[in-house]
């Protein structure tokens, strides 16, 4: 994937590059506002990562401009701001996410996969399919190996989650997010049982496993055997 | 700048001289008026004398000639208070009368005018005014009939004289009476200004002085003491929240500066560096979480996110906490039990809100589990209206928290002894007490005789309840 880094901590964008590059994506660096914009206007990156102060023209300021022009290329806003009204008034300005500063690459890399790949088709159908785990969104059910699993609804509405961006690393915190709509910090990780219960419904009895850990990342929906 | 250039110069005189200048264009134009009414009055009335001396005269001259009006004439104007009567012959020589130093012009044409005269009988007299009409007789006679008008020139006199005197002293008395006031305030103001320079120096004990008149300057007073109370909280938690990063803060930095400095002694294979290294991004990883409690605690505090308050339901969000942590707690040993009697519409922050009950969940799994495998206990979660307020509360079956321990919980960073070993930023019910505070409510903690119960109470909003309840942010 092509990356714009906006950021204009030589350091942090120096960290960037680097760990994006070693998880197999080309990354150009821009370091404050202006060249942010002039980058982003050339057009055919998939994901810009944009900090939200920089010099010369504040990220918000570059995002919206990109929206006024038709540019919907999907943006992660990164922020020292990680209060929520801070993160509304991100999200207003047309970014698609919003990190809060000090992250760890893990999250930033997860999140910035799940963006590039929002548009893929998997996203539309109506029913998404891992290996022989089957969950029907218009019929609210889910079988494996064609043997109904009754879930839940905020365990489907989990299920459902990490398989619309199956194959991709989701976090804990994008978990939260998305799944329940919070976006403070819990200081017990509850999300962990809410995906061992998960996993206790779809994996157990059947094989291969679809539901993994990533150690230090998060969870992982995928058909291991493919 | 000089005393009288601040009196001058300040709110209250210039009212008092825009006032006073009102003030006397009214009460001028309104004496201008009487006057003028009054003249007018005067004058009628002599008009109307003279019209009836002049029908009579003439009926005389017609009854006899000129000799009978002359007679008429020499015996009228003998009278007391009589007016002005003149007869003349054509040449303009006086055939009778009681009028001298006529000004010539006057007989030369009938009609009426205003003329200055001497009487005959007091020749020496100052010459006074008079409205007179002069009649053309047949035979080129001329008859003068006219009225003193002395008393409307007194008139004039009696009015205009007090009326400018009283204007003057309106004004004077106007300006004084405005300096007088306007030295007041200022003195009053000179010293709200004194104190509030001397807040500003640094000096947040200082209070402004209340009179106790309970006039507009008390009211102010009482209210910018108000302020200044609210200030030097503000100030005093800022202070408390300094000491506090410089305390909790500095001991997980001192803690990770250890380690990293103990895994370049003595860290020898690639294990150990990668648990020293792991071992680090924990420690900052607390330090940022308990970085970012502060920073949301002041947050909430100053107030900042009453603007991004809307209606929502309390027991909604109860609900949706609970739903969050009820695997966590069933994992630990404990029953989250949960009645929630909705909808309770409040003015909130969901986020907020939800963080300050996931907080208070937390707290009741961390600190009520049971310690024996296989037992049992429960935490019972409530959301209900009590008394025209939303009440939430969690009550659980651990150890509770002495009475005499209760208000001090509260306190940024205070963990009591039996907390220390567990996780935690010790910022946990200081959240919960900012965020309380923030939505008008009250957080109480009791004995739940076992266990502890904490109960929070939120107003109600009665208002724009068919508002769709805020369902994201």
């Amino acid at each position: 994937m092509r990356l714009l880094v906006v950021e204009d901590d030589r350091d942090a964008a120096d960290y960037l590059r680097k760990a994006l590059r070693e998880a197999g994506h080309v990354v150009d660096l821009a370091a404050d506002g202006e060249e942010g914009l002039a980058f982003a206007r050339e057009g055919g990156y998939d994901v810009l990562v944009v900090d939200r102060m920089l010099p010369r023209r504040d990220g918000l300021s570059l995002i919206a401009e990109l929206r006024a022009r038709g540019d919907q290329t999907p943006a992660l806003i990164l922020s020292a701001l990680g209060q929520v009204d801070d993160r509304v008034t991100g999200l207003r300005a047309g970014g698609d996410d919003y990190l809060p500063k000090p992250y760890s690459f893990s999250e930033l890399l997860a999140r910035v996969e799940v963006l590039a790949r929002r548009g893929a088709p998997q996203a539309a159908d109506t029913v998404y399919r891992v290996a022989d785990l089957e969950l029907d969104r218009l019929a609210h059910r889910c079988t494996r190996a064609g043997q109904e699993i009754p879930l839940q609804p905020r365990e489907f509405r989990l299920l459902e989650y990490l398989m619309r961006h199956a194959g991709q690393v989701v976090t804990r915190t994008m978990l939260l997010e998305n799944v329940w709509d919070y976006h403070f910090d819990p200081q017990t990780n509850v999300i962990d049982v809410h995906v061992s219960r998960l996993r206790s419904k779809i994996d157990k009895g059947f094989d291969p496993p679809l539901l993994q850990t990533v150690r230090g990342a998060g969870y992982i929906i995928r058909d291991v055997a493919r | 700048m000089t005393s009288l250039g601040r009196l001058i110069r300040t709110t209250a005189f210039k009212l008092i001289a825009a006032y006073l200048l009102v003030f006397a264009v009214f009460a001028g134009s309104v004496i201008a008026y009487l006057g003028w009414h009054t003249q007018r009055l005067v004058t009628r009335q002599a008009i109307e004398a003279i019209d009836a001396d002049a029908r009579y005269m003439q009926a005389q001259f017609e009854r006899g000639g000129i000799s009978r009006l002359v007679q008429v004439v020499n015996r009228r104007a003998r009278a007391p208070d009589a007016g002005l009567l003149l007869v003349t012959s054509f040449s303009g020589d006086p055939l009778a009368g009681n009028v001298l130093n006529l000004p010539l012009p006057v007989l030369s044409e009938p009609g009426w005018s205003e003329i200055s005269y001497v009487r005959s009988e007091e020749a020496q007299a100052p010459p006074s005014r008079a409205l007179v009409n002069v009649i053309y007789l047949p035979g080129e006679f001329r008859l003068l009939i006219g009225r003193d008008i002395v008393e409307r020139e007194e008139l004039r006199k009696i009015i205009i004289g007090p009326a400018v005197w009283g204007l003057v002293l309106l004004v004077v008395l106007g300006f004084a009476g405005g300096l007088f006031v306007t030295r007041r305030v200022l003195k009053r103001i000179d010293q709200m200004t004194a104190v509030s320079e001397s807040i500003m120096a640094g000096d947040l004990s200082g209070r402004l002085a209340v009179a106790g008149t309970g006039d507009e300057f008390d009211r102010l007073a009482l209210s910018l003491n108000a302020m200044l109370e609210r200030i030097e909280t503000l100030m005093a938690g800022l202070k408390e929240v300094s000491d506090n990063i410089a305390h909790d803060l500095k001991t997980p930095l001192t803690r990770l500066r250890n380690r990293a400095e103990d895994a370049l002694r003595t860290a020898q294979a690639d294990e150990d560096w990668r648990a020293a290294m792991e071992r680090t991004i924990d420690e900052s990883d607390g330090l940022i979480r308990t970085f970012d409690a502060l920073l949301m605690i002041a947050r909430a505090e100053a107030g900042q996110a009453s603007a991004a308050m809307v209606q929502l339901d309390v027991a909604e969000t109860v609900a949706g906490v609970a739903e969050l942590y009820e695997p966590l707690a069933d994992e630990v040993g404990l029953d989250l039990e949960l009645h929630v009697e909705g909808p309770l519409p409040v003015r909130g922050v969901r986020e907020l809100l939800a963080q300050a009950f996931s907080n208070l969940i937390d707290n009741a799994i961390k600190y009520s589990a049971p310690d024996a495998p296989g037992t049992r206990r429960r935490v019972r979660l409530a959301a209900e209206k009590v008394e025209g307020r939303a009440r939430v509360t969690i009550a659980d079956e651990g150890a509770g928290i002495p009475e005499a321990e209760r208000p001090r919980v509260v306190e940024r960073f205070v963990r009591l002894e039996a907390s220390r070993t567990r996780p935690g930023s010790g910022l946990g019910l200081s959240l919960v007490a900012a965020v309380v505070h923030l939505h008008g409510g009250t957080l109480k903690l009791e004995d739940n005789e076992p266990g502890l119960r904490i109960v929070v109470e939120l107003p109600l909003d009665a208002e724009g309840a068919d508002e769709p309840p805020a369902s994201s942010l």
